[in-house]
């Protein structure tokens, strides 16, 4: 966290010194902040953040490329006249103990298409999750693709 | 180069928007039409935001739409968990095409009614 907070202030120092306050030249300033603290490792010490960001671009994509897919199937069901969906709730274990790390994950499954959070469990242990693509009506493979494919790439951003 | 991307965007975001209101009457059940209505929506939003950042491509109308963006992407969906939420909780029916419920299977094995269990 103090990392980004130096790589932050490293691309304000960028912005300042060139004098040109647009975004793209803050972008800039943080990608060569970004290089600066890798190179200073050595003198500073070891630093999660260097792991954390290449895992955080990583899960954006794969993020935004499930955000696309699902989109399109629910754009694909809402455009034809055939209801092709096979919607439940299903009830999803959770590894995600904290309070920021639930909330996280509850909300980007809000957040695709196809699935939406109902509730969760009193001892914060179970999520109930209105799916609608329960494929062939396998409801252990829909719950295996929430808690593989989005629950342990969340918990490998935050922990 | 940039009309065209703020254009595509423009585009692109507009037809999120008619596919969400077009879901809100298409879909069979009141979660289904939740689906349609905030994903799709928000999509929308945050892609004519997208197109109003790159069209002045100033520092402080950059900011507050990538601003503007975060904070609906932060409470979209808990708006659309809370009203789902409710309305599980006052039992509105599901969908008959439904095929599972484990929700009021769990209810139903604590024997409670209405409330969280």
């Amino acid at each position: 966290m103090t990392t980004f907070l130096w790589n932050l202030l490293l691309a304000l120092a960028w912005t300042v010194s060139t004098g040109l306050f647009t975004v793209a030249n803050l972008l800039v300033g943080l990608v060569l902040g970004y290089f600066i603290l890798l190179f200073a490792q050595r003198a500073l010490g070891p630093s999660a953040y260097f792991a954390k960001v290449p895992l955080v671009g990583r899960f954006a994509l794969f993020y935004l490329g499930q955000l696309i897919l699902a989109n399109l199937r629910v754009a694909y069901d809402v455009l034809t006249p055939k209801h092709h969906m096979r919607p439940g709730v299903i009830a999803v274990p959770l590894e995600a103990r904290t309070d920021a790390e639930i909330t996280l994950l509850a909300n980007l499954i809000t957040l695709t298409p196809g699935s939406l959070s109902l509730d969760l469990s009193g001892d914060r242990r179970v999520l109930y999750v209105h799916a609608m693509y329960i494929d062939g009506g396998d409801v252990d493979a829909a719950r295996r693709q929430i808690k593989e494919g989005l629950e342990r790439r969340v918990l490998e951003v935050l922990r | 180069m940039n009309d065209i991307a703020s254009a595509l965007l423009i585009v692109v975001g507009g037809a999120f928007m008619l596919l969400a209101g077009v879901g809100v009457v298409r879909m069979p059940d009141l979660f289904m039409r939740m689906q349609a209505a905030t994903k799709a929506a928000t999509l929308g939003a945050g892609c004519m935001l997208l197109a109003v950042a790159v069209h002045f491509g100033e520092l402080t109308v950059v900011t507050r739409a990538l601003l503007v963006t975060a904070f609906v992407f932060l409470t979209a969906p808990v708006a659309a968990h809370m009203i789902a939420r409710a309305a599980y909780s006052v039992g509105t029916p599901l969908w008959e095409g439904t095929i599972a419920d484990e929700l009021r299977d769990r209810r139903q094995a604590l024997g409670e009614e209405g409330d969280a269990p």
